[in-house]
């Protein structure tokens, strides 16, 4: 079995992002740079699941700048085989991201695809159901457990009730979600193997799509600061406030 | 478990082999291993980087003088350096509580002229010498923390090891453990930056500060500031001396305008101040509301916030600088200029002098011994002669202002308009920071302003900023030697004063459910810049690396 891997570089998860004076996006310059979390748990599992014997060859696959195939080492330090960088300079919405995907997929035909759930800068939690519905394949999303049988996986859905098991015919696309597993730590050995494994760079042009943005954003703003709170000396001005101010009872 | 019985039950650890094993990817060590391969191209250098990638780590004002920088890429503007700022204008104020007096060009002192240099964040300059490095073939690891110096046979240094990973609070391997790794190199080039973990074990083993003066630090905070168009002065570079600093306590503010509308601003103090509540961080805040300080940022908005111990930077407590296998560079060894209120130039040319002492050694198939051809290439060096030039500067502070002030004057204005370049006397220190502590009971507790949330913030929103982060749940890195000292001694003598030192909130004296006191160590803040370390009155607190990766990751500053 051949697992195919989204991976996507984001500004780390321990900065805090601030929107640019003229409002036009988030300030990346000088920003540190990292693999998407939820894309470093599905590298792990499609990593568990080739080194369990379930799965045969693991390629990671980024879309991005030039700079992602730094992206692409680390998935292949913690174990990725080799490496498709789709190099654009462009924005990239989901929906071009899925079609590049499934380009690749149609060229690699993996039987599994592993994907985040969502990146942590745009939070859209959109390109692996795009990328399920373009391919006409099914899709076990926010996955807790992956289990692989013949011809089958077995996936374990984060819903909100509580969990969910579903049965898919490969190839099939999973998202994970933050329990699946806890990646491992990338050791100095490995990130120097990882830096002789292959690593291909093609063109959106070269897969036929076009990745021309289709959504426009209009303006970016932080948030509201939160207003400072008040005490209030007895309940009965509590309720009178909440009543009579902020009417909200 | 400690190191040996994880090595027993996990190992053993695997080891790769280097011709020079540099630790530290800041100015220093990334100039080691540029001069290196730049001389030697097929010498293999590794760098370790405790921070997350090069820069992270990074702090500094930064006014740099572009000497060493000229010497090490003659054509760095074309490389794309990001010393893209010249400094415009310099202004020295003198600050009352509500006033400022500038003075007049004529009478700076030749150490604070700026003329000719750059306005740059360090930060920035670091991860763009890193790309330079990789260029040039050399391997830079960030993201994993030399923890451990390893010896062989009669005390050579033969490489570090890297810090354990994975380990729960209690120390013992977590499901994703992963132990350390040896990198061995047939010398090892020790780039740590001011008080740095490994190089005080060194200095202590080889014995390396014996018969010269001690060496001592002052702590510095920095902001990092956007502002109103209408605001920004590109190349202006401002530093002031007096309010909010008292007599005896040496400190003073720098103001530096950047290119995009940005201001890099901070207060330096002196770790030697004898009041336990003094509070460097609400030093910095109240400092920035004084009128001439508020009019270059008000309206605008603070982006970045750290901080980092300095050198007090006198040649006379350099260390000896060789020992078998290695070599200490840059800070490590405290080659800072602090008249000048610069070192980073400095941290270049000691690697550079460092790298060219290397080649010959590596070329002449030695390894593992002294390197005297480094620190006698200092001696020789234009750093040399600019350090003893200033050499007096900050030691006359510590005999108080107004005769720091008129030495000083006398030192780095008079003497050079009558040709004296160096000084012809020499001053002495032999007091450790810590030692210059006083009971809290000759003192009253200082009434700081309370933060007004626009210029003037407090402790945890200023660590928000500096995007700072451990794994929370591995052993502390704060370790303490006798856990009953903090509320014996600092606290119920000193009034606790590493709350207040800390610039990152990591010390807090919290009331037990029993209503005991006890020291609360909120290891994840910390922003790694060793100021407990040098400035805890009984040296209790031992700061080791966490894991790698973790810290601040300081954008730009």
């Amino acid at each position: 079995m051949k697992i195919l891997v989204a991976v996507k570089r984001v500004v780390d998860y321990n900065v805090k992002v601030r929107v640019k004076a003229d409002g036009t996006g988030v300030d990346t310059a000088n920003v540190k740079m990292s693999m998407n979390p939820f894309d470093e748990i599905a590298v792990e599992e499609a990593v568990r699941l080739r080194e369990k014997g379930a799965a045969g060859e693991v390629v990671a696959v980024s879309c991005g700048v030039t700079q992602c195939q730094e992206t692409l080492r680390t998935a292949m330090a913690i174990g990725a085989d080799r490496g498709i960088l789709v190099e654009t300079g462009e924005e990239l919405q989901p929906l071009a991201v899925a079609k590049l995907l499934k380009a690749l997929v149609e060229q690699e035909k993996p039987d599994l695809v592993i994907l985040g759930k969502q990146a942590i800068d745009d939070d859209c939690n959109q390109t692996g159901q795009m990328l399920a519905a373009l391919l006409g394949r099914p899709q076990g999303t926010f996955a807790s457990k992956v289990e692989v049988e013949e011809g089958r996986v077995r996936v374990t859905r984060e819903v909100d009730g509580g969990l969910e098991t579903v049965s898919l015919a490969t190839p099939a696309i999973v998202t994970t979600d933050l329990r699946l597993n806890e990646p491992r730590y990338v050791t100095l050995p490995n990130i120097m193997k990882a830096k002789k494994k292959p690593l291909v760079v093609v063109k959106p042009g070269e897969l036929g799509v076009d990745v021309a943005p289709r959504l426009q954003t209009l303006s970016v703003r932080e948030p509201s600061g939160r207003k400072a709170g008040i005490k209030v000396p007895d309940v009965a001005s509590l309720v009178d406030k909440l009543k009579n101010e902020v009417k909200v009872i | 478990m400690n190191t040996q019985e994880l090595i027993a039950t996990h190992g053993p650890r695997e080891a790769m082999d280097y011709d020079v094993v540099v630790v530290g990817a800041g100015p220093a060590g990334l100039a080691t291993a540029i001069r290196l391969k730049q001389i030697a191209p097929d010498a293999s250098v590794v760098v370790l980087e405790k921070g997350s990638e090069p820069g992270a780590h990074i702090l500094s004002g930064a006014v740099m003088d572009p000497r060493a920088m000229d010497e090490l890429f003659p054509d760095w503007q074309k490389l794309g350096a990001p010393l893209g700022q010249a400094v415009t204008g310099d202004d020295v104020l003198f600050l009352s509580e509500t006033g400022s007096t500038r003075t007049p060009d004529w009478l700076v002192p030749r150490n604070l002229h700026n003329h000719g240099c750059y306005v740059v964040s360090l930060s920035n300059v670091v991860k763009w010498m890193a790309q330079q490095a990789e260029g040039l073939g050399v391997e830079i690891f960030p993201g994993f923390a030399a923890a451990e110096v390893l010896y062989e046979g009669q005390g050579r240094v033969v490489g570090v090891a890297t810090g354990n990973m994975g380990l729960t609070k209690e120390g013992a391997p977590g499901d994703n453990f992963q132990l350390g790794m040896e990198l061995r190199g047939k010398y090892t080039v020790f780039a740590e930056g001011a008080r740095g973990h490994l190089g005080r074990q060194l200095l202590a083993k080889y014995k390396l500060t014996e018969g010269r003066d001690t060496q001592t630090f002052a702590i510095g905070i920095k902001e990092l500031w956007e502002v109103p168009a209408d605001k920004a002065q590109p190349g202006r570079v401002v530093h002031t001396a007096g309010w909010p600093m008292s007599g005896d306590t040496f400190g003073g503010g720098f103001l530096y305008h950047l290119a995009d509308h940005q201001v890099t601003l901070g207060f330096v103090i002196g770790l030697d101040y004898r009041n336990p509540y003094l509070s460097p961080f609400e030093e910095l805040q109240r400092w920035k509301t004084h009128p001439a300080i508020r009019a270059h940022i008000e309206g605008g908005k603070r982006i970045g916030y750290g901080a980092r111990a300095i050198n007090n930077g006198t040649p006379q407590a350099l260390p000896k600088t060789v020992f078998p296998g290695g070599a200490l560079v840059g800070c490590d060894a405290g080659y800072l200029n602090a008249a000048r209120i610069k070192g980073s130039h400095a941290a270049i040319k000691s690697g550079m002098l460092c790298a060219e002492a290397l080649a010959p050694a590596l070329a002449a198939g030695r390894a593992h011994d002294e390197l005297v051809a480094y620190p006698e290439a200092f001696g020789r060096s234009w750093l040399h002669d600019e350090l003893q030039q200033t050499r007096n500067f900050k030691l006359w502070f510590k005999k108080g202002k107004a005769i720091g002030q008129l030495m000083a004057g006398v030192e780095q204005w008079l003497l050079p308009r009558v040709g004296v370049m160096t000084p012809p006397w020499t001053l002495h220190n032999h007091r450790a920071d810590h030692e210059g502590l006083e009971p809290a009971s000759g003192f009253e507790p200082i009434a700081y302003p309370k933060p007004d949330g626009r210029l003037s913030f407090d402790r945890l929103s200023s660590v928000f900023v500096s995007n700072t982060n451990h794994e929370e749940h591995q052993p502390a890195h704060l370790t303490l030697k006798d856990a009953a000292v903090p509320v014996q001694i600092n606290l119920a003598r000193f009034a606790g004063p590493e709350s207040r030192y800390c610039p990152a909130g990591v010390y807090e004296f919290v009331k037990g459910e029993d209503g005991a006191d006890r020291l609360q160590i909120n290891a994840q803040n910390c922003v790694h810049c060793k100021t407990c370390d040098i400035k805890d009155p009984t040296q209790n607190i031992v700061w080791v690396t966490p894991e790698g990766g973790g810290g601040p990751n300081y954008a730009g500053m």
